[in-house]
């Protein structure tokens, strides 16, 4: 996308010219609270109530034992189990699939309904749904086989989903889990039962495992009898914001159609919001190298102080059904399998990949559409701004101000209309005691208490987790502005106002932020449109024939923009300049974040400032150079020792050699 | 096709030696002997001798409809009772009364009696545009004394096939490009000066043989501005020798299939080839599109069957020096004319194989739980490698469709529908009326291996779920064969437009092609406004050791539309790329013609059609046969 502008730009972008995108994610959903009924109604009637989903697109549900036949039988793993292993194969792929498969029991469905009923209205104010969402779901289950893919924030996320899916009467999806879940005894049992399969962390090139697992989410797919849950994001993110899409799970859900065993396949975006995430301090300190605890039984029994507290609203919205044969249509050939038997173990083709990543990308998109922004949100990006505290009616004025802005580009807020808005923002602060304080009339970010004194290092840490979790949420929102911004930075770095300059800067910092934001493969042209419509709808800019300029008007709001991205551009300055480093010369992935983070640290206390240099040039280099480094985890910033990182060269990727360990 | 079932054995053995010696008498009283017969060119031979009297006249129109399809005396139609009704007397359903039709088709199509679209009843003759003459050519035809003709009623018969859209345009009085000159060859001498004289005045030449293509073969091609000969071959219809020692008969290319195998029958013999259309279509096109019968399973496709075949080119005449069973000279050259579509040549006479008529025939059926069980049957049918000469299987839809064209009386029509019900509650108790589905079957051979045979499926069946369903079932499946392309044309006079068309996929692929497939119609006509769901189905009509051949029929109510036939086309354009997405080929047997014209490169490769086209330059430089079919 480096080469030519997009041809979009070749006709002006008219200000009255409504973004269909944006205007279908402002569309407004009207969201019901399912904790409500629990409050005022019997929990174990819920439980016990009449659970007759309406049948799938396919079969009727064969018996968890009657699909592992099927797989073990199937003509795929008897073509790997030949080509891996003589005959042990077929027992060592039965094992395979005893330990990964589900074992899906409406009794424990009810079980596990009954306890979350009380558990939720415990810890959550409301669970939102969107209705509409739900009802558009049932029919695409009735339609074709349904791929469910929520976003991951928290543990929770899947027996949120699975428990709207048991009160709504919709089929319980059967859940592609982790095996560490499956490691608690009891929890992993019982998530067994209530669908989960579990998968391994680390796969490989295990052949056998591969073909098991592959087989075992192809048979489920193809015989459409429950929705097929998974989190394409693969892991939970630690920071709140998307993660680029792992493809493993992607391409097994996905070929049951491209090899035409499907008519066509439903991809549904969910898009879980939390108020205020469960995990939450526990993100910050992974986020900066403490372990994290291993699941067990006994830690989650621990978590019980978890319960104690307040974590305000979730929402959960169920997006609009993707069909993949419409997004498949004229991307991809499907004859490609003609002349091969489909059984036949073999890598997905280049074009399939691709197919897949972009259908991925598009999925994670429209989850973050779907996201549900708190007030907080927009008031933690304000303070991550102002790290050193602020006046309160300051602030509250200025997240009324970033409210219009995110409107305008199309956010979805949770903003009662019915309260002043001082009050909501003040209660949506308040949720957050334990990441920021408001006395006295200013506002400013909690550093976790500890023993007394603290080392400059510890002094670090604490407030770095601070500034962390706040991050988390301001990262929540950030999609709403990350394509308006990356424009607003990309015409403070270009000489003049021409389009295809701009649009040259701003594919560079898209090829930069490949692995930091997810856009969409080969949309380049499209997310540029998508962030010029939305500094015009601001009122930002003015396009003509082939320029774009900053309105006079609206500076600040091109300056705000331009401020969010600050963070993320400087913690890439830091990390190319450790890069090229010399002491640095071959390392792996895992020493790499480590290694980054000590420098970090130590540039942090020396509070060296290392001017950066913004010459024309600037860290836009003239010929874009596409940076796949995967980002490590630090972009904290604090203005008592501000990182200036500034000599290092732009093109980072000649230096040292990055050892990274094969992607799952 | 009648059952010989209650017939003795001994009897039937009488009855065929009979037959054989009659046949042979009859061929003595007209030439030659000892089982050969052979006779010569003459135009203007009477054809005297009742088993050489031809089903088709040069003027067709006297007895087959102008803008439909069949024979001018038989059609459906909704009486005033508003009660089913197949008119004339030619078929078993001739004249019987259809009860369940109308409430079938209103409710599958979401019509009304009352909403009529009939047909224009005559040709506006001043319609047709003046032909485009080659005087001297004409002349030089005269000369030769091949007869000729530009009565414009011949000519709009010959400017098209039976696809839905030719039809659909003559029903509207729209008369499109259409031949100039007819000429009828007598012999292959006569095509011979024909294709010279042609060759002579660079005049585009179009065999012509049933009409009964489906794949535009026979439309003149708009941007040709030549005068167009259309060549038909229907007088070109004798046997000229049966050769009892090897089995083989030696044909005319225009004879067409009903007459062949009931000449042939007359002598005790058959080819066995049977195409849906045997009624109409001839020998040469047969060879022309690569055709298949309904029992190949027993005598073989169209290449299968021929052992020798004669073709007139531009560049001369091409033919093998022998009549050996099997060659190796490099690439067969039989391959270049089976399914060549009229444009290298006039095929005009061909060598056959031909069987004992068999002594024993018996239909039966089979009822599946559903359609996925049905093809598991025939899968391990044909995998042990012992299919009847036609077994079919029928999804739910053709299923109900069947029941809607039963008779009210008739012994061969004991009711299904009724015995089922009964049948439902005892033992199939689990079959859900809108899943099961049925196979018919026909087998053919000496009677103890036909009950042999017939047990091996039936057990075969039963391994699937399937019970047998009965004789009749089976034998009223084969009826309705014949008379199933006389309904297009009721459709069409209450908005209701269809067609069908076939591929044939790789066994692993035929249930995901056919729901696939079918689904793919029922989206796409939603999506183009059709008001009504379509009637889409399919069946499977034809096994094989490496797949099968599926065939489709849809079709829907086109009120409230405002170009039907554009809605149509493009449903079946997606179709058909939905078919080979899906692993499915091109065709099967209907050919490529113009229709599918556009994914032949995609169909064999570059390489391919570059080979296909180095052929045609050579045999046909000048492009006189230029019906522009295939490449
Ligand atoms: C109701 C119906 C059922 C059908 N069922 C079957 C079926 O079961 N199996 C099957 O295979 N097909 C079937 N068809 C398709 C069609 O009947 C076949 O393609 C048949 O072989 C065409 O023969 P025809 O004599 O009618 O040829 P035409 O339709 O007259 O011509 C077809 C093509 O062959 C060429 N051609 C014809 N004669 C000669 C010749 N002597 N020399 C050179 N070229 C020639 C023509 O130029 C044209 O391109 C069916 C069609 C219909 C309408």
């Amino acid at each position: 996308c480096s080469g030519s502008p997009p041809s979009t730009m070749k006709r002006p972008v008219r200000k009255k010219k409504k973004n269909r995108l944006l205007s279908s994610r402002a569309e407004p959903a009207s969201f019901v609270d399912i904790l409500e009924e629990r409050r005022r109604g019997s929990d174990i009637s819920h439980a016990l109530r009449a659970f007759s989903p309406p049948p799938g697109c396919g079969a009727p549900p064969p018996s968890p034992s009657a699909l592992n036949k099927m797989v073990l039988e199937s003509q795929h793993l008897r073509y790997v189990v030949l080509e891996v292993r003589d005959t042990p194969g077929q027992e060592e792929a039965a094992a395979l699939l005893d330990e990964m498969s589900q074992n899906l029991q409406v009794t424990f469905i009810r079980l596990l309904g009954f306890a979350l009923s009380k558990i939720f209205t415990r810890l959550f104010r409301r669970i939102q749904v969107n209705e509409d969402g739900l009802a558009r779901l049932q029919q695409a289950t009735q339609e074709h086989p349904v791929i469910l893919m929520p976003n991951h924030r928290s543990y929770v996320d899947f027996l949120v989903l699975s428990y709207i899916m048991f009160t709504y009467d919709l089929s319980i999806p059967v859940i592609a889990a982790g095996i560490p879940l499956m490691g608690m005894s009891l929890i992993g049992e019982i998530f067994r039962r209530s669908g989960a399969f579990f998968i391994r962390r680390a796969i490989g090139s295990d052949k056998l495992y591969w073909a098991v697992l592959s087989e075992y989410v192809r048979t489920i797919v193809r015989t459409g009898f429950a929705p097929v849950e998974f989190y394409v994001e693969g892991l939970r993110s630690r920071t709140l914001k998307s993660l680029t899409p792992k493809m493993g799970m992607m391409h097994m859900v996905l070929e049951p159609f491209l090899k035409g065993e499907v008519y066509d396949l439903s991809l549904v975006p969910v898009s879980i919001s939390y108020d205020r995430v469960l995990e939450e301090s526990l993100l910050a300190h992974e986020l900066l190298g403490v372990p994290k605890p291993r699941e067990t039984t006994r830690g989650l029994l621990k978590a019980r102080r978890v319960l104690e507290q307040d974590y305000g609203s979730m929402h959960v919205y169920f997006g609009n059904p993707v069909s993949v044969r419409e997004l498949a249509k004229g991307r991809i050939g499907r004859g490609q399998y003609n002349l091969v038997p489909r059984d036949l173990p073999g890598r997905p083709s280049e074009e399939s990949q691709a197919f897949a990543s972009a259908a991925a990308h598009r999925v994670v998109r429209l989850q973050e559409r779907g996201t549900v922004l708190s007030p907080w949100s927009l008031t933690a990006l304000l303070v991550l701004q102002r790290p050193d505290g602020t006046r309160w009616d300051l602030l509250a004025r200025d997240t009324l101000w970033l409210r219009g802005i995110a409107l305008q580009l199309g956010a979805r807020l949770d903003w009662p209309a019915d309260l002043p808005d001082l009050e909501v923002m003040s209660s949506s602060m308040a949720l957050h005691r334990s990441v920021v304080r408001c006395e006295e009339g200013c506002v400013w970010l909690v550093e976790e208490a500890g023993p007394e004194p603290v080392t400059q290092e510890e002094g670090v840490f604490r407030r770095a987790s601070a500034v962390l979790m706040c991050a988390s949420y301001r990262n929540q929102a950030l999609h709403v502005f990350t394509r308006p911004a990356m424009v607003a930075v990309a015409m403070g770095t270009v000489p003049g106002h021409s389009q295809e300059d701009i649009y040259r800067h701003f594919c560079f910092l898209r090829d930069l932020f490949a692995n930091e934001f997810v856009f969409v493969p080969g949309c380049g042209p499209q997310d540029f449109e998508e962030g010029c419509s939305g500094l015009q709808q601001c009122g930002a800019v003015s396009a003509t024939d082939h320029e774009l300029k900053p309105t006079e008007e609206e500076r600040d709001t091109i300056v705000f923009l331009s401020a969010i991205l600050e963070p993320f551009i400087e913690t890439y300055q830091v990390v190319f300049r450790i890069l090229c480093d010399e002491r640095l010369q071959v390392f792996t992935e895992k020493s790499f974040v480590p290694a980054v983070r000590a420098d970090a640290m130590k540039l942090l206390i020396s509070g060296n400032p290392v001017t950066l240099r913004r010459d024309t040039e600037g860290y836009l280099p003239p010929t874009p150079t596409c940076c796949k480094l995967q980002c490590p985890n630090i972009y904290f910033r604090q203005s008592h020792c501000r990182i200036h990182p500034g000599s290092c060269s732009p093109t980072p990727l000649c230096g040292p050699q990055v050892a990274t360990s094969s992607p799952i | 096709m009648a059952s010989n079932t209650d017939i003795s054995e001994r009897q039937r053995i009488a009855a065929r030696r009979l037959r054989v010696v009659a046949g042979h008498l009859q061929k003595c009283v007209q030439g030659e002997g000892a089982g050969v017969s052979a006779q010569a060119c003459k135009t203007e031979t009477p054809r005297s001798s009742p088993a050489k009297a031809t089903s088709v006249p040069k003027r067709r129109q006297d007895i087959m409809k102008w803008n439909g399809w069949g024979y001018s005396d038989s059609r459906f139609l909704f009486n005033k009772k508003g009660q089913g009704e197949f008119t004339g007397k030619r078929y078993r359903l001739s004249g019987m009364i259809l009860p369940s039709l109308k409430d079938w088709f209103e409710a599958t199509f979401g019509t009304s009696l009352q909403h009529k679209t009939p047909a224009t009843p005559t040709l506006n003759v001043s319609a047709v545009p003046p032909p485009n003459l080659v005087e001297p050519f004409v002349e030089e035809l005269k000369v030769a004394g091949v007869a000729a003709s530009h009565d414009p009623e011949g000519r709009v018969f010959r400017s098209h096939g039976h696809c839905l859209h030719e039809i659909f345009a003559l029903r509207e009085g729209r008369i499109g490009r259409v031949p100039d000159l007819v000429v009828w060859p007598n012999c292959h001498n006569d095509v011979v000066k024909i294709v010279e004289l042609a060759c002579k005045y660079n005049v585009c030449l179009m065999p012509y043989g049933g009409g009964t293509s489906v794949s535009s073969a026979l439309e003149c091609p708009l941007e040709e501005t030549r005068s167009v000969v259309s060549l038909d071959t229907s007088q070109m219809n004798r046997i000229l020798w049966i050769d009892e020692k090897n089995l083989t008969v030696h044909v005319e290319a225009g004879i067409i299939g009903q007459d062949l195998e009931r000449q042939l029958n007359e002598s005790g013999y058959c080819t066995g080839h049977e195409p849906d259309s045997m009624e109409f279509s001839s020998l040469g096109g047969w060879v022309a599109t690569r055709a298949s019968g309904m029992k190949k399973n027993i005598y073989g496709n169209i290449e299968d069957l021929v052992v020798h075949i004669k073709m007139v080119t531009p560049r001369g005449v091409i033919e093998k020096s022998c009549q050996g069973p099997r060659m190796s000279t490099g690439p067969d050259i039989h391959h270049f004319i089976m399914g060549s579509e009229g444009t290298l040549g006039v095929v005009t006479e061909v060598t056959m194989k031909i069987r004992p008529l068999p002594e024993y025939q018996k239909y039966g059926s089979i009822v599946f739980p559903n359609f996925q069980q049905g093809v598991s049957c025939l899968r391990e049918v044909a995998r042990q490698r012992c299919a009847p000469a036609s077994i079919r299987l029928m999804d739910n839809e053709q299923f109900q469709f069947g029941h809607a064209l039963k008779p009210q009386v008739s012994s061969i029509f004991t009711s299904f529908l009724d015995g089922l019900k009964k049948f439902y509650i005892t033992k199939f108790k689990g079959f859900e009326p809108h899943h099961l589905c049925v196979a018919t079957l026909l087998f053919e051979g000496d009677r103890e291996k036909v009950l042999q045979h017939e047990k091996q499926v039936y057990d075969i069946a039963a391994k699937f779920g399937g019970l047998a369903a009965g004789e009749d079932n089976g034998q009223r499946g084969y009826m309705l064969t014949f008379v199933i392309a006389y309904l297009r044309d009721l459709g069409m006079d209450y908005y209701v437009i269809g067609e069908s068309f076939e591929t044939s996929v790789p066994w692993d692929r035929v249930l995901d092609l056919c729901r696939n497939v079918k689904e793919r119609i029922v989206r796409e006509c939603k999506e183009r406004g059709v008001q009504f769901p379509p009637f889409s189905t399919c069946r499977v009509t034809q096994t094989y050791d490496a797949g099968a051949c599926v065939y489709f029929y849809f079709a829907f109510n086109y009120r409230g539309l405002a170009d039907p036939l554009h809605v149509y086309e493009r449903v079946e354009h997606e179709a058909r790329e939905e078919i080979l997405a899906n692993g499915g080929s091109l065709s099967h047997h209907h050919g490529v013609g113009k229709l599918r014209k556009e994914w032949m490169r995609e169909a064999v490769s570059t390489v391919g059609l570059g080979m296909l086209q180095s052929v045609k330059e050579y045999v046909d430089p000048n492009n006189i046969f230029g019906n522009r079919n295939l490449l």
